[in-house]
């Protein structure tokens, strides 16, 4: 060994002492930085106003690797090159996401190979919105915002946070309980920002659980509330910046993924669940004449006889082989009294649903029971169920539940305010002079995929070539590095200013872990 | 014997790859000194290595020549548009050779040989920019070849000999690109160790004068089966499999050179190496001995080496050497992955020997080995939608080699 050492050492001594001849390059990053120029802006202070999409959110939560992939944080990143400074962010706790003190904040999704569906993570929350982080923060994307709370009060504050007017990711950002979104962003005197909000005055804070109860937010208070934070945040219209509009929701896979004709039979199944509809129509043909004549069906009329053959034929549906169209849970009402109708072409199930149940449970359909399917085997010999029996028929049905679909009535109005919402977000941008980009076309241009060049195609499709992460509403990394290049050439092409795209086909789709 | 020989290999044993592909020129002191020329140098038990069949001519009984090489290969990566830059790190490895030759009688002489032309060790700082593409490869190789050679004629000799291979490879990547910095990315490193193979050699030599040398060798393609290695994903809980397979070639390589004695104290020697790199199409893992691969396409091309060597009795005591050659890439353009950073090469080289006694020689040789620098990018096939890697490389090379030659 001493043999050994004795030869190695003058060569680790030479190997030192040539360390330091290191190849150099002709032209070196550090030679040679590089220049984009600013045009009209300033990029030395940018401050990002908005929601879940401008905080980088994704999964289903908010977590670190996220926000450094957000929208914000990318476009601050190739703005450092025409003079941009520090972008400072609330990071999270963790890659797990959510919060460890407040409820129903639970960890981001994940991919699982045996389901082929996202899942929760494994894992515990460790952030804790109360917690309060010392910023200020160019970053002020606050997940759940909609517009007007770009002024509330106490939307920071945790004493708010029982009665719902406070939100936890506000409560840890916030400059002091009481302040408000705007008042944060402008005390940090930004010289450019960012505006994005209104997504959420359509969908509700929950849509991202798929509960869309929540009120579309009037029309004069959004005019209100976009109007006065522009012109707050732009100076009347002297200070540059940019603002986006709102995508139409029926080019978001969280509503497009699952196919509301996804009860695929076969020719037997088809027909008997034909049947069972056929016994199903009849027994509430039977119960409606039968409460008419309070338990007479002789007494019945003929007209009361066509009433009832109307509501109850009103649930015969007919099933082919292939793709049916599911069952949902609308309305109870007196030519409706079950409450259920087959989906219309263009109604929408959400991401959340349970898919395992509507492939295995009759979600959607009906969930035949053995005692069921004694009933209508007595039926079809001709024979009389008993109430109980018939009652069994009636329950089997297993509708779609409203929180997991959205409905024509639903629809109609959200269309509805995603023009009216976005005309507002226009007029007004244009009308403070800043640059606005069509968040809402470049989500229809992914519905039929976007070349990154190379036929790498990315689109709105969930999956390894998708734009969105696992939650279907958000970005992920590539969607948002895509995004980040529209609004750097709306930029451009206000300011004059040379801000670099990204290569976004760099960036990752499905996180790994 | 046998215990210095397995010292040695354990001590040294990671080597660089500072030549095309992962083919590391360092097989003898004296021949180093020269270019690396020595298929039709008659000079030393080197001749183990780059000609079995010239064993025959040597003029000694015993002949043995052993001696280590320090290299420190550099590599330097930038991109000037994505602001990305790297250095390649622990850059010293150690190849050694080991000759022992004896002349059984006027037409037979026997020996061994143990060496370690390929390997690669090439490290960058984890989760760089390139990081899904390589954070770290060692791939080490030593060759144990017996060898014959036989005199036909006064003129003209034949020799060669099986080759046993024994090897291991560490590789170790992130599962994916990603442009932002964040922690505990997904990754995969795979580790298969004591992999043997075997191969063989054949060469010819034909000597038409004193003052003149033909030789010629060559030395077969060994496949290395890594089989049942171990795999371990990092921060990828979906992915389970532990073993994988994978085939690395060390491919073949044809050499042709001569040399001539131009005056009593001067001899020139020349060279050309061809070496079959097309086997190397890619690099595919294949886990848990699951049909489907993860397929890293390589694609190299046949590479070409071009030798220019001398040698001057300066006196007694004193051999002077010199030489040049130029190192074709087996690397295509567009194919050009950060693990084998290298394109063309320049190499310079020298060295002396000091003749102690008759008998005992040491052999002191350096080298550098300048490469252009070079925009290039890869792209993987096989994933079509991770963009080329593209970017500008420099690399450069230092050989210090030191070694002692014997002679009875």
């Amino acid at each position: 060994m001493k043999l050994i050492l004795k030869k190695y050492l003058p060569f680790a001594i030479l190997g030192l002492a040539f360390t330091s001849c290191e190849p150099e390059f002709d032209t070196s990053i550090e030679d040679n930085p590089i220049t984009s120029s600013k045009g009209t802006a300033d990029f030395s202070k940018y401050v990002a106003v908005g929601n879940s999409l401008t905080a980088g959110f994704a999964d289903g939560a908010l977590y670190i690797d996220g926000q450094q992939n957000s929208l914000s944080a990318l476009l601050a990143n190739q703005m450092k090159a025409a003079g941009g400074g520090e972008f400072t962010i609330p990071l999270m706790n963790d890659n797990i996401g959510g919060f460890a003190d407040i409820p129903n904040f639970g960890p981001r999704r994940v991919f699982d190979v045996a389901s082929g569906l996202p899942v929760l993570l494994e894992g515990t929350p460790t952030t804790n919105a109360l917690d309060v982080q010392t910023g200020p923060f160019n970053n002020m994307g606050v997940p759940g915002a909609k517009s007007f709370h770009l002024f509330a009060p106490g939307y920071g504050n945790p004493a708010n946070l029982s009665s719902g007017t406070a939100n936890p990711y506000f409560v840890r950002m916030a400059s002091r309980p009481d302040a408000t979104l705007l008042e944060d962003a402008l005390s940090q005197e930004p010289t450019f920002f960012s505006y994005w909000l209104g997504n959420n005055d359509i969908l509700g804070f929950a849509t991202s659980g798929g509960d869309s109860s929540e009120e579309i937010t009037a029309v004069e208070l959004f005019t209100q509330t976009v109007q006065g934070g522009l012109a707050q945040l732009s100076a009347d219209g002297t200070r540059p910046g940019i603002v986006a509009n709102i995508p139409d929701i029926k080019t978001v896979p969280f509503f497009t993924t699952v196919p509301n004709n996804a009860l695929v039979l076969d020719a037997e199944q088809a027909a008997n669940l034909t049947g069972f509809f056929r016994a199903y129509a009849g027994i509430v043909t039977q119960g409606v004449v039968l409460t008419a004549t309070m338990g007479n069906p002789s007494l019945a009329t003929p007209a009361l006889l066509q009433q009832a053959n109307a509501i109850g034929s009103q649930y015969a549906f007919t099933f082919n082989p292939g793709p049916n169209r599911f069952i949902i849970k609308v309305e109870e009402t007196l030519t409706n009294p079950r409450g259920i109708r087959q989906m219309t072409a263009e109604e929408l199930l959400v991401l959340t649903i349970n898919q395992n149940a509507l492939r295995t449970e009759g979600y959607g359909s009906v969930a035949i029971t053995p005692d069921v399917l004694g009933v209508l085997g007595k039926l079809q010999a001709g024979g009389t169920p008993t109430q109980e029996e018939a009652q069994s028929v009636l329950n089997a049905v297993n509708p779609i539940a409203d929180n997991d679909a959205l409905d024509t009535g639903e629809l109609l109005a959200i269309t509805e305010a995603t023009n009216t919402f976005n005309a507002i977000i226009t007029q007004t941008a244009e009308a403070f002079n800043l640059a606005v980009v069509d968040v809402k076309s470049v989500l229809e241009e992914l519905q039929s995929g976007i070349d990154l060049g190379n036929g790498n195609i990315v689109s709105s499709a969930l999956g390894l070539n998708s734009a969105f992460s696992l939650d279907g509403v958000h970005l992920n990394p590539r969607g948002n590095a895509e995004l980040a290049n529209r609004f750097i050439k709306a930029i451009n092409e206000t300011y004059g200013s040379t801000l670099k795209t990204l290569d976004a086909g760099n960036f990752q789709t499905v996180k790994a872990q | 014997m046998k215990k210095l020989i397995l010292l040695v290999a354990c001590a040294f044993s990671s080597y660089a790859s500072y030549a095309g592909g992962y083919r590391v020129s360092a097989q003898g002191q004296r021949s180093l000194a020269m270019g690396h020329t020595g298929v039709a140098v008659i000079n030393s038990a080197e001749l183990a290595f780059f000609n079995p069949s010239g064993l025959v001519y040597l003029e000694n009984k015993l002949n043995i020549s052993a001696g280590v090489t320090g290299v420190i290969s550099n590599t330097r990566y930038q991109n000037l548009d994505t602001r990305q830059s790297a250095d390649t790190k622990n850059n010293l490895s150690t190849p050694f050779n080991l000759y022992a030759t004896y002349q059984i009688n006027d037409w037979l002489t026997a020996g061994v040989a143990i060496y370690t032309p390929y390997g690669s060790r090439v490290e960058y700082e984890n989760d760089w920019a390139g990081s899904d593409l390589v954070n770290t490869i060692d791939l080490k190789s030593i060759y144990f070849n017996p060898v014959v050679g036989i005199k036909l004629h006064e003129n003209f000799s034949i020799g060669g000999g099986p080759i046993y291979v024994t090897g291991s490879v560490e590789f170790d990547r992130n599962l994916q690109r990603e442009q932002v910095s964040t922690e505990n990315r997904p990754g995969i490193s795979i580790d298969a160790s004591n992999v043997s193979a075997w191969g063989w050699v054949a060469s010819a030599t034909f000597k038409p004068s004193d003052a003149v040398t033909l030789g010629a060798s060559y030395r077969s393609k060994i496949d290395i089966d890594a089989e049942d290695g171990d795999v371990n994903f990092r921060n990828a809980d979906f992915l389970t499999a532990t073993k994988f397979d994978a085939t690395l070639p060390l491919p073949a390589e044809l050499t042709f050179g001569f040399s001539v004695k131009a005056t009593s104290k001067l001899l020139l020697a020349a060279e050309f190496n061809r070496a079959y790199w097309a086997a190397y199409k890619s690099l595919d893992l294949r886990f848990n001995g699951s049909p489907g691969a993860s397929r890293n396409a390589r694609d190299y091309k046949n590479a070409t080496i071009w030798r220019l060597g001398a040698e001057y009795n300066l006196n007694e005591k004193i051999d002077l050497r010199a030489g040049y050659y130029f190192d074709e890439s087996p690397v295509q353009s567009g194919r050009f992955a950060p693990e084998t950073p290298r394109n063309d090469s320049h190499g310079f080289t020298t060295g002396l020997s000091y003749n102690i006694t008759e008998k005992l020689a040491i052999d002191g040789s350096f080298a550098f080995l300048y490469f252009d620098e070079i925009d290039e990018s890869y792209s993987n096939p096989f994933a079509p939608n991770t963009p080329a890697f593209e970017g500008t490389y420099k690399s450069n090379a230092f050989l210090f080699g030191l070694g002692v030659t014997y002679k009875l």
